[in-house]
């Protein structure tokens, strides 16, 4: 019996009297076993069928932190970082500077760059031969970054009395830089479209390609591994909790942009949609590009694949109930990207289970149609089970979150952007 | 005995304008399905087919191609994937059209049946970490 400190004491009752004392640990509690190496760590995948052999109760007591994963696109992820005062000295706030030729974002001070997944060099053709390739862009020089090659930098200021110079031209390097940091202000969504393409031409979507006449079906999230939907109210995932991210560690720094506390749920509080999204913040000089690569969508743009996992204290049956999620218990919309979705439409064509998606094939509109991911199942497990280790091995320490996500109660919601026409 | 295989060739551009699929049908009876062509006069061509026949006709077939000049390479060498790329997404799957990557159930790991590939490079694109390489 792997039980934390008070819930031994408890345990030399009779067993009888056992499941009527409600299970509860705490994190310092659930932190000092993984300080000795003894917290008892299931992955998403494999806590159901732990649930299903020991039933929530026991489960509950006996497993002290479940770990989920997602490895996807996620394009709203960008890096900072500082790279030192050169001699003499450029100020990129208000200039110009590009990475490997692919613009950053210069709204700083003197030495803080900023680039976004989807920036795009200059010469780029973008769409103008469609679909464009977007071979390389920001998410390939954050990639390339990681990896700890050197990256051009070139950069043109006005100059002022601090700050003379008005052209830098130099190689960077992940080590030499003062901060290096990631901050993606939206992943890890909770629930996501199913894109399907109801034209009779191929669509270029952040979805992937999407054949005509539902020639496919692209889906977004990890099922069961998702973080999100293994805490579907944000019980144990707030603020300042410790993440995996890119392959070293993380924090969420706040809700994500879009985050849709109040969208429609299933009994089980599963959202039907779209529903929270987090912003998450880490060390880029600890993460490895294995764990973010560049990414291309054709006909769309660059991006960057990231890898979260996010470990989930249980310290209630129902915490640890909402981590039983299964892929039956996950519905998804299905969408149509050629009108439905650019028009701002809210019609769905249906919803279908994350079991049929991952069967391979869903029926839309009495077609069948073949379904594919575009985050990585596989990947996202492996993350799940590094966390594992990590938290096994004592590597990993949890954290109390310093404040909650908004949950339902906020009454937050996503709004559209309604447009006020400007008269000169 | 009967073969079937895909293979990539490629001609010289002394050779562009001379009718060699033909004499793969007239003399050796072999039924041929071309998966892509790229042939400009007075360059080099590149052609992807798919060839058939008797075994023995076959090799002699190949004999004569590479008598007059065309270089020969079987197509599996030419589309692999990059392991260290592959994330296993999925997004190729439904893409391909002669059904060359399978979700594989339980591990849910893309797998590439390179024997499938008909080299027509819609993946490649279609990748999102380009996983998926063409070498002509």
């Amino acid at each position: 019996m792997s039980v934390s400190k008070p819930a031994c004491q408890i345990d030399n009752y009779e067993a009888k009297y056992y499941h009527t004392i409600v299970m509860s640990k705490t994190i310092a509690e659930i932190n000092e076993k993984i300080r000795a190496g003894k917290a008892v760590v299931a992955t998403a995948a494999e806590i159901t069928d732990i649930v299903k052999e020991k039933g929530v109760a026991k489960a509950a007591r006996e497993i002290d932190v479940v770990t989920t994963g997602t490895f996807g696109p996620m394009c709203s992820s960008g890096i900072y970082f500082n790279t030192g005062h050169a001699k003499p000295k450029i100020k990129f706030g208000g200039g110009r500077a590009y990475l490997n030729d692919v613009q950053a974002y210069t709204g700083f001070a003197a030495a803080d760059l900023m680039i976004g997944a989807n920036a795009l060099p200059d010469d780029d053709p973008r769409n103008r031969i469609h679909p464009g390739e977007f071979n390389y862009g920001g998410g390939h020089v954050i990639e390339e970054l990681v990896a700890g090659k050197d990256i051009k930098l070139v950069a043109t200021a006005y100059g002022t009395d601090c700050y003379p110079r008005k052209r830098l031209e130099t190689w960077i390097n992940i080590k030499d830089l003062n901060e290096a940091v990631l901050f993606n202000m939206r992943n890890a969504y909770q629930n996501y479209n199913v894109a399907v393409n109801l034209s009779d031409k191929t669509i270029y979507t952040y979805m992937g390609v999407l054949k005509p006449k539902l020639g496919n079906a692209n889906y977004a999230t990890a099922g069961h591994l998702s973080p999100l939907l293994n805490d579907p109210y944000y019980q144990t995932i707030g603020i300042g909790t410790r993440i995996f991210l890119g392959g070293g560690t993380g924090f969420v720094s706040w809700n994500g942009t879009q985050h849709n506390p109040t969208t429609p749920r299933t009994e089980n509080g599963v959202p039907r949609s779209g529903g929270g999204t987090l912003a998450v913040i880490g060390d880029l000089k600890q993460m490895s590009p294995r764990w973010l690569m560049g990414t291309s969508m054709l006909g769309y743009g660059s991006s960057l694949t990231v890898g979260i996992g996010i470990p989930i204290p249980i310290l209630s049956e129902e915490i640890l109930r909402h981590t039983a999620v299964t892929d039956d218990d996950i519905l998804a919309p299905v969408v149509d990207y050629s009108t439905d979705y650019p028009e701002r439409k809210p019609d769905i064509l249906g919803e279908v289970s994350y079991v049929r998606l991952r069967s391979g094939k869903i029926k839309v509109e009495g077609k069948e149609v073949t379904t594919a991911s575009l985050s990585s199942y596989p990947r996202a497990l492996e993350i799940a089970l590094t966390l594992k280790e990590w938290l096994q091995k004592g590597k990993f320490l949890l954290t109390e979150p310093v404040a909650p996500l908004p949950g339902a109660e906020s009454g937050i919601t996503v709004k559209p952007l309604e447009i006020r026409p400007i008269e000169d | 005995m009967a073969v079937s295989k895909r293979i990539v060739l490629r001609f010289p551009s002394r050779l562009v304008d001379r009718p060699i699929v033909y004499r793969l049908v007239k003399d050796y009876d072999l039924e041929f399905n071309i998966l892509k062509a790229s042939v400009t006069p007075a360059e080099e061509g590149v052609m992807v087919l798919q060839l058939k026949g008797d075994r023995e006709e076959y090799d002699r077939g190949i004999n004569y191609l590479l008598k007059t000049g065309v270089q020969i390479q079987s197509l599996s060498q030419d589309v692999t994937r990059n392991e260290e790329r592959c994330t296993s997404c999925g997004a190729c799957v439904a893409i391909c059209p002669s059904g060359a990557f399978e979700l594989e159930k339980g591990t849910r790991r893309v797998i590439f049946h390179d024997d499938k590939c008909i080299a027509c490079g819609l993946c490649i694109k279609a990748c999102p970490p380009r996983a998926m390489e063409v070498h002509f």
